[in-house]
């Protein structure tokens, strides 16, 4: 039956095939079933190999992006064409059925002498049903991108910002661990794509644009929202709390808020929670087991060192690390940011 | 062209069709490539399906997840079917799920580097004759919790084994409609905890060799608080003396080594008809909860307890002061006879001075000749005041029983 089931979709992936065109096969968007097999079926790069987007195809970036075992994310969008963007202050852009966010997880391999890989593409598709998750593994060729239903291991060697070589057991997620972060109160939704999150300069085939203006030239959006930028968490500039809060946001909030998958701990570090405790401090873990390392408090002001937040940061550890599933290197860089936070809290 | 596909997808639809009308069962084996196989049907799997996963160990490195309504994931035994994560590379726990009508039978998860099985947020789950076992004793790195439903409705154990958690060994947490029956958990530093939680039968469990063997708390700052109706009965829980190995920060970890049954900050809670002895510092001790908190909503203290009908055996002959302050203090009030039942005596000032509701009062019959310990507060604090109450009559009263916890079983 499983046979029979795979065949059938080997025939319909086929059929697509032959009639791609450089165009996006909407026919797999609005009326997802099942994925197809191969990421080529959905046209939506001109050049796979080089990632170039097709027609109605976007790129986008994110002020905040989430820490990935220090992948290059390339980051495209497709709505259907004539079709609007809902806007709620805070949160991420309710997007029209068919709507598609492509996100490419790859090592450029930028400062050294090593070629780019890309290692997998994942969706985020709004179905008639909802939001579906899906990933795609790149085969060796990097030719074509499969359907890992199971996820996939990728171990690889990739040449980091400061051009050091690094080994890597990287972790293409299965679809259950797409929907860990990605559902709140049992319903899947994007993460990166507020209007906060990306107010930013992007620079376009057509030349520089702020990514908001862009998207309201192309009709999606109003020209004005009444939306400020987070702090980047990189911008020496900001304010250290501001940086703190949209790192933990961005890379904890989506998990660590009511409704989400770690609501069940009480600890709470999206944007918008107020309450001091609930954001961790003088906070005692409630299921954290051999998590806490012997730490009272997920934050002890002034003391990182005496902080599980920090120490589960610093894991690499699968029973101890945050986050759970998405990393298996520690974020050097965020480290650094809460410990010092943390430290002059 | 365009109807070509079309009839595609109507056959397609019509094989779905056929195949979600009888339940399917897949069958697996272990193998090298056990990981994907497993995880590739839990994720195809549609609702009614069974996957079998035959005996043998499987030895897997990440974390599997379930999603699909309505699936039962079954072995040829626990001690036949084991799933080993003792080479895991990734994911916190060894299994979680996630989705309603779950049924998770006759196979056991060693090692695993978490929590071994979290289900989170779903109605109707069975956990009937599943093992979870960390397999070198107790130890602070063993993972957490073995079998972990949290908030959920309707929540079956039946024939469990739990042994050598550092948390707890089967812990059922926000949740409601509880029945957790004829299991055993050991080598836990809490055997079986149910905590947050309302509507919980636990009835014909063995809790052995744990630091405390039946934990009933309640703690602030969750999405659900104020745990009530919660009823223990028929267990035996006995020789609860291993040394507290939790990590310290856990709750747990202020638990004294040899302790019985806890109660702390719950409502409607009815102990009655178990067989509690053999641990080192007390059977029974009902507690507010010790630790500062911004929630203003929590409240702290126990309140309608009735304890009832209980056999006790020895206890208190190697008490553990080390941990908390409780036990140091029932200790020096004791002057080292440590009583069957203990209570600490708090509550809000206004009932300390007034006294307590009657309907809230704890409720102590028929217990044999169990001993007995209640501090008074304003007396342990003002000198010549008599610190205690040592007479266990004093709390006699009639019973009123609690509800049997009752769902649909069959789903």
């Amino acid at each position: 039956m499983k046979l029979f089931k795979q065949s059938f979709l080997l025939v319909i992936s086929l059929v697509f095939f032959a009639s791609q065109a450089h165009a996006v096969n909407t026919s797999n968007l609005v009326n997802y079933t099942k994925a197809p097999m191969f990421l080529s079926e959905f046209g939506f790069f001109k050049d796979m190999q080089n990632q170039i987007p097709s027609e109605g195809v976007h790129p986008y970036s994110l002020v905040n992006p989430l820490f990935s075992d220090q992948t290059d994310k390339l980051r495209f969008v497709y709505v259907p064409e004539g079709k609007r963007l809902g806007y709620v202050k805070d949160k991420v852009f309710i997007f029209p059925v068919g709507s598609t966010l492509i996100k490419t997880f790859a090592y450029l391999n930028i400062n050294g002498s090593m070629e780019q890989q890309l290692l997998e593409t994942r969706l985020l598709i709004n179905t008639d049903e909802g939001w579906k998750a899906i990933s795609y593994v790149w085969n060796e060729d990097q030719t074509d991108a499969k359907r890992a239903i199971a996820g996939a291991t990728i171990p690889t060697t990739f040449i980091d910002s400061t051009g050091n070589t690094k080994n890597v057991r990287y972790r293409a997620p299965n679809q259950n661990q797409c929907k860990e972060c990605h559902q709140i109160n049992k319903v899947m939704t994007p993460i990166g794509p507020k209007a906060r999150n990306m107010n930013k300069t992007l620079n376009y085939q057509s030349g520089e644009m702020n990514q908001l203006i862009y998207w309201a030239a192309l009709g999606w959006i109003d020209e004005k929202l009444d939306s400020k930028p987070m702090a980047s968490y990189e911008d020496v500039n900001a304010s250290l709390d501001d940086r703190a809060r949209s790192y933990l946001d961005i890379n904890c909030g989506h998990c660590h808020i009511p409704g989400g998958s770690a609501d069940t701990t009480g600890l709470y570090l999206n944007l918008t929670e107020k309450d001091q405790e609930q954001i961790g401090i003088y906070k005692k873990p409630v299921a954290a087991g051999r998590a806490s390392g012997n730490l009272k408090y997920s934050i002890v002001p002034g003391h990182s060192d005496e902080s599980i937040m920090l120490f589960r940061m610093e894991s690499l550890d699968p029973g101890i690390m945050m986050p759970e599933s998405g990393r298996a290197l520690a974020d050097e860089a965020g480290i650094k940011l809460i410990k010092e936070w943390i430290d002059k809290l | 062209m365009k109807f070509l596909k079309l009839s595609n997808q109507a056959i397609v639809g019509l094989l779905f069709f056929s195949s979600s009308l009888y339940s399917a069962v897949q069958i697996i084996q272990p193998s090298e490539n056990a990981y994907e196989e497993i995880q590739e049907a839990f994720i195809l799997a549609e609702p009614g399906d069974v996957i079998r996963l035959t005996s043998g160990i499987y030895n897997l490195q990440d974390s599997l997840s379930l999603d699909v309504a309505g699936v039962q994931v079954e072995g040829e035994g626990m001690d036949q079917t084991i799933l080993n994560f003792s080479d895991q590379q990734s994911g916190a726990q060894g299994l979680s799920v996630t989705s309603d009508n779950v049924t998770l039978q006759d196979f056991s998860i060693q090692n695993a580097k978490g929590d071994a099985i979290k289900v989170k947020g779903v109605t109707n789950i069975k956990f009937l004759r599943v093992k979870t076992e960390w397999t070198n004793g107790p130890s602070p790195e063993n993972g957490a919790y073995g079998l972990y439903p949290v908030e959920s409705t309707n929540v079956l154990i039946d024939g469990c084994v739990a042994i050598g958690a550092s948390d707890a060994g089967i812990y059922v947490g926000q949740s409601k409609n509880i029945i957790v029956r004829n299991s055993r958990a050991e080598f836990n530093v809490a055997g079986i905890e149910i905590e947050n939680s309302y509507y919980a039968d636990v009835f014909n469990n063995v809790a052995t060799n744990n630091t405390g063997g039946i934990l009933i708390f309640d703690l602030p700052g969750l999405p659900q608080q104020g745990g009530h109706h919660v009823r223990v009965f028929n267990n035996r829980s006995v020789g609860n003396n291993t040394d507290n190995f939790a990590p310290e920060g856990n709750i747990v970890g202020e638990v004294p080594r040899g302790t019985g049954i806890i109660i702390q900050a719950n409502s409607d809670v009815e102990i009655f008809n178990n067989e509690i002895g053999d641990n080192d510092t007390v059977n029974i001790a009902v507690v507010t909860y010790g630790n500062e908190t911004d929630d203003e909503a929590y409240y702290p203290h126990p309140k309608s307890i009735q304890i009832h009908g209980n056999k006790f055996g020895p206890t208190g002959y190697n008490p553990d002061t080390s941990k908390g302050e409780l036990a140091k203090i029932l200790f020096e009030l004791s002057e080292g006879n440590m009583p069957d039942i203990f209570w600490d005596g708090l509550l809000p000032i206004s009932q300390l001075i007034f006294g307590q509701p009657e309907n809230e009062k704890m409720v102590i019959s028929n217990n044999g000749d169990a001993t007995f310990l209640a501090i008074k507060p304003i007396g342990f604090m003002v000198p010549f005041l008599d610190p205690a109450i040592l007479d266990i009559n004093e709390f006699d009263g009639e019973i009123s029983p609690l509800a049997k916890v009752e769902f649909d079983e069959t789903f």
